[in-house]
């Protein structure tokens, strides 16, 4: 019997039978990859390059001595080990990859090829800004759409991603507040408990002490909680909408009414805006700043991690603090301004060395275009239509955490349905793997015990829905019938078994490191 | 709409399942007065053909960096990337995959990031490295604030040799926890200076090598002089290509290594997406800021990679995290390793050094123009130069004979007083022809 934390998540694998293993360790089409360091790649390289003419003699002692430690792999075999590598992950080119919150929807390759034409990929950030009209240009017709999308007046394209941009909106509330001479006394950021960690980690980072508000038993902001909260020492909160259960916050005007007349701003967390963009702007909900991950809602890759981009759309009162650089355009063409000095005396700072991602900036603006005002509106329309289908169908099996009236962009269940069954969220969700599937998001939010988070988003086929639909079916009808065994040890058919994440935390080995008496590399 | 699979008849059959009229129905949370009618003003949809005009258009009118004679650098640096990285970061499995929270079906992302911190902490000289963060400035905006949480101390000491753009979006951090930060005024090769400013109070001391001037520096008392009053020391990395020639920081003494990876596998990207290189010693690991992936076993014994030591993170620690960082440079990180591994120490050594023949080239093209005076003593592949007249006025002369001759320190520092000072960068993709195009109309418009 494994234990559990108090979300219910087992926190050391479960015991199970062993299979007998392949003699190579390979399986089929999954071959047993070494680690580069373990092969003959040592002096080898795979990159052809001219003899050098000249040496170092003339930087004497700060020349390197010692090897470095890095093998090197020829073409071939470079290509074959990543393309090992490559099969054993999941991807969204694959199957639907529902995970809530995190928006895994289809990547066109148009945006790719756009992002790699020279004239953007090719260009250097401290180039002649006369050289570089087009990319400012870029970058200005990025703002516009961002900001006719969710009708705010400014935004500051630079964070680099979405907890970034939460940094980025943080610190234009704090400088606001520190212009009006109210910091000293606002050392409050009030979070609701369904909050990504982001939310609160970003106020604490930036100097803010966190206060929880109490959801109420409908998912949502309980308002009275939030009222009892506000006060003239708290600076912001910081609002998920649709918020991480997947709800939208019907009283979000009354929330941000009290906020405002509390002197306190209303940070929108924009990571859900792919529910709502096209038919709802957060400049009329009375959003002070919020964040969009181009990576969720505008589609740029996740790359197996990053890199995001986290573009923070800004309220009048707010965007006089924006941080350097930003665009203007005037009559000789566009301009990056690059320091806070040169134009509004307010910014507060810069955030990054350069001008943010800009490979970002072409993914995202190809999208937009691509789809249109029209297209926008129906991505959201679609990303709540399937999310509410995956709900409608799966409801009489599954506890919805949230039943009554729809949802937005993802569905929520509760582990109450698994009650008596001995399979917890994590075995079902490592049982998802074995049919070939993505688990949802689990354990996330924290306020409903044991969840299951699915976002389908808009680029699935109602047949890839059907087919997701009927495997969760299955798993659920077996996990309800006692079929436990096929929880308990999954995934069986997956690349590896369950991983044992406690052992990796407790004697942490973050590197590879020769072997005791091997003469390679350093270290 | 081409993303778009479900039809009208899905639609319909759909809304009916659910037990809705309309899609409205599904919309009702939202506030009335909220609710817009329909698309707001911008364009509609548009085929593949139309977007890649428009934005090809708005490509064609920049200069890129591979059709001129180019010596920009000053923390972003133009380097041959092999084919094979490129496409490898477009395969399906890594381009549209997630961060691997699911590890039995994320091997591939897990094992070439295990491999990646591997061959960080190699380059430099460093026992750890984490999975990377956004970029070389946040980098080190996050090893200062690692500094005081690990020594419990409140100010950092920053060489006049940073990059100012590194020091700005360190600033604007670390102010707002209350960090005190002393910069010394700019200067081409003064890195010991910080020496005499190390406190009892002092948490950290950052220097970069080679500095935004160019100029290498052993930084090896610099170290002990943090070691012996208790501080830190965090060493900046803006050209990584560099540690393929120089002593790794980890060497000299470094307890954090802030860099920017961008120099290997990627594109110059007018400035991002970039990947910050985070490194440190096995003391400091729990204080490490972003991901960190680690070794393990799976159910049947058998050696397999997750991500470890979360509970630093924000997803599991909340406002007690060790930073904000959710997101890193996954697929950028892909394109270091690959070409790093494609490189190996052979071919990254051998790189390094053409580089710096490069530069010593250029460097000697450049000095033999009267009034041109070289200002770094020893470099990598960059330098400085002073020159009779405003760099950032030469620099737009150069641009209309297209020319990218350099970064004006101005654009970096405007009130630094080196309005004539001009960095200037070579690599391996610098060509004796370009070299002289550089030096003659240098000469012209002095």
């Amino acid at each position: 019997m494994s234990t559990m934390n108090t979300v219910g998540r087992p926190t050391t694998p479960n015991q199970v039978e062993t299979r007998p293993a392949t003699l190579t360790g390979g399986r089929g089409l999954l071959q047993n990859e070494a680690l580069i360091f373990e092969g003959d790649g040592w002096g080898k390289t795979g990159v052809d390059l001219p003899e050098p003419k000249g040496d170092a003699s003339d930087l004497g002692d700060l020349v390197r001595k010692d090897p470095i430690g890095l093998p090197g792999l020829s073409e071939p075999e470079a290509m074959r080990h990543y393309v090992r590598l490559s099969q054993k992950n999941h991807a969204i080119d694959l199957a639907i990859y529902p995970l809530g919150s995190c928006t895994m929807k289809h990547n066109p390759r148009l945006n790719e090829k756009m992002a790699r034409l020279p004239g953007f990929s090719d260009i250097h950030p401290l180039q002649p800004q006369s050289t570089v009209q087009g990319a400012l240009e870029l970058m200005d017709q990025l703002a516009h759409w961002l900001k006719t999308l969710t009708g705010m007046p400014a935004v500051a394209l630079s964070p680099k991603a979405g907890a970034h941009g939460e940094l980025c909106g943080l610190m234009a509330i704090r400088a606001a507040h520190e212009a009006s001479g109210e910091h000293e006394k606002r050392r409050k950021v009030l979070v609701p408990t369904s909050a990504h960690g982001t939310n609160p980690a970003t106020a604490a980072f930036v100097g803010y002490t966190v206060v929880e508000v109490a959801q109420t038993d409908d998912g949502r902001v309980d308002v009275a909680d939030l009222a009892s909260k506000l006060g003239d020492d708290v600076a912001a909160i910081m609002v998920t909408n649709p918020n991480t259960c997947g709800l939208f916050e019907r009283d979000i005007l009354e929330i941000s009414r009290l906020t405002h007349e509390a002197g306190a701003y209303f940070y929108c967390d924009g990571a859900n805006f792919n529910a709502i963009v096209g038919r709802v702007r957060p400049g009329d909900l009375g959003v002070d700043a919020m964040h969009i991950n181009l990576h969720k809602t505008f589609s740029t890759p996740h790359g197996g991690g990053g890199p995001g981009a986290g573009p923070v759309v800004l309220s009048e009162a707010l965007a006089p603090f924006a941080p350097a650089p930003w665009v203007v355009s005037d009559g000789d063409g566009f301009r990056l301004i690059e320091r806070e000095e040169e134009d509004a005396a307010q910014a507060f700072g810069r955030l990054c060395a350069f001008q943010g991602q800009m490979g970002m900036y072409v993914r995202a603006l190809s999208y937009m275009m691509s789809h249109g005002s029209d297209g926008l509106r129906q991505v959201a329309e679609d990303a709540v239509l399937n999310a509410n289908y995956i709900k409608a169908r799966l409801s009489d099996l599954m506890s919805a955490a949230f039943p009554e009236g729809p949802c937005m962009h993802e569905a929520l269940f509760d582990d109450e349905w698994l009650k008596g069954t001995d399979v917890t969220t994590l075995d079902f969700a490592k049982a998802m793997i074995d049919e070939g599937f993505h688990p949802m998001t689990m354990y996330f939010p924290l306020v409903v015990h044991g969840a299951m988070l699915i976002e389908p988003t808009e680029t699935e086929s109602k047949a890839e829905l059907d087919r997701f639909i009927e495997a969760m079916r299955a798993l659920a009808t077996a996990a309800k019938a006692g079929d436990v065994d096929r929880f308990k040890g999954a995934p069986f058919h997956a690349p590896m078994k369950r991983l044992d994440e406690t052992r990796a935390a407790r004697a942490p080995k973050l590197r590879w490191t020769a072997p005791e008496g091997s003469n390679l590399a350093a270290e | 709409m081409r993303y778009l699979p479900l039809t009208p008849d899905d639609r319909t059959a759909m809304l009916a399942a659910i037990g809705a009229k309309s899609i409205d129905d599904l919309f009702t949370d939202v506030p009335q007065s909220a609710r817009l009618d329909g698309p707001v003003d911008l364009p509609r949809v548009a085929g593949e053909l139309e977007v890649e005009r428009a934005l090809g258009a708005l490509a064609g009118k920049n200069a890129t960096a591979g059709t001129v004679p180019f010596f920009c650098g000053a923390g972003a640096y133009k380097h041959h990337v092999p084919a094979t990285v490129d496409h490898v970061i477009q395969r399906s499995e890594f381009l549209t995959s997630y961060t691997p929270y699911q590890p039995e079906i994320a091997q591939g992302t897990l094992q070439y990031l295990y491999e990646f911190q591997t061959q960080v902490a190699n380059l430099t000289g460093m026992p750890v490295a984490n999975a990377s963060l956004y970029d070389g400035s946040t980098a080190m905006a996050e090893g200062v604030l690692m500094a005081t949480r690990a020594t419990r101390r409140n100010k950092a000491v920053i060489s006049g040799g940073v990059h100012p753009h590194y020091v700005a979006a360190t600033e604007t951090v670390v102010h707002a926890v209350g960090v005190e930060t002393q910069v010394l005024p700019a200067a081409v090769d003064a890195e010991a200076e910080v020496i005499a400013q190390i406190g009892p109070d002092t948490a950290c001391v950052v220097v970069q090598t080679p500095n935004v001037f160019g100029t290498a520096t052993d930084v090896t008392k610099i170290a002990e002089a943090a070691h012996a009053a208790g501080a830190l020391l965090i060493v900046v990395v803006t050209e990584a290509v560099s540690m393929g020639l120089l002593r790794s920081p980890g060497e000299m003494g470094a307890d954090i290594v802030a860099a920017e990876g961008q120099s290997i596998g990627n594109a110059l990207n007018f400035g991002g997406p970039y990947v910050g290189l985070f490194a440190t010693r096995d003391k400091l690991i729990r204080q490490m800021p972003g991901r960190l992936c680690g070794e393990t076993v799976d159910a049947d014994g058998e050696r397999g990679f997750v991500l470890t030591l979360s509970t630093r993170e924000q997803h599991i620690r909340r406002d007690k995290a060790t930073s904000n960082i959710c997101t890193n440079s996954g697929l950028c990180t892909l394109a270091f390793t690959i070409h790093m591994s494609l490189l190996g120490e052979t071919g990254l050594r051998r790189l390094a050094l053409l580089n710096h023949e490069a530069a010593v080239k250029t460097r000697d093209a450049l000095k033999s123009i009267p009034g041109v005076e070289v200002l770094t003593p020893r470099f990598f592949n960059e330098f400085a130069v002073r020159l009779p007249k405003p760099a950032a006025e030469v620099v737009e002369r150069l641009a209309e004979k297209r020319i990218l001759a350099g970064v004006p320190y101005s654009r970096l520092a405007p009130d630094a007083g080196m309005d004539d000072v001009l960095l200037v960068a070579a690599t391996e993709i610098t060509t004796d022809a370009d070299v002289a195009a550089l030096k003659a109309a240098l000469a012209e418009v002095l």
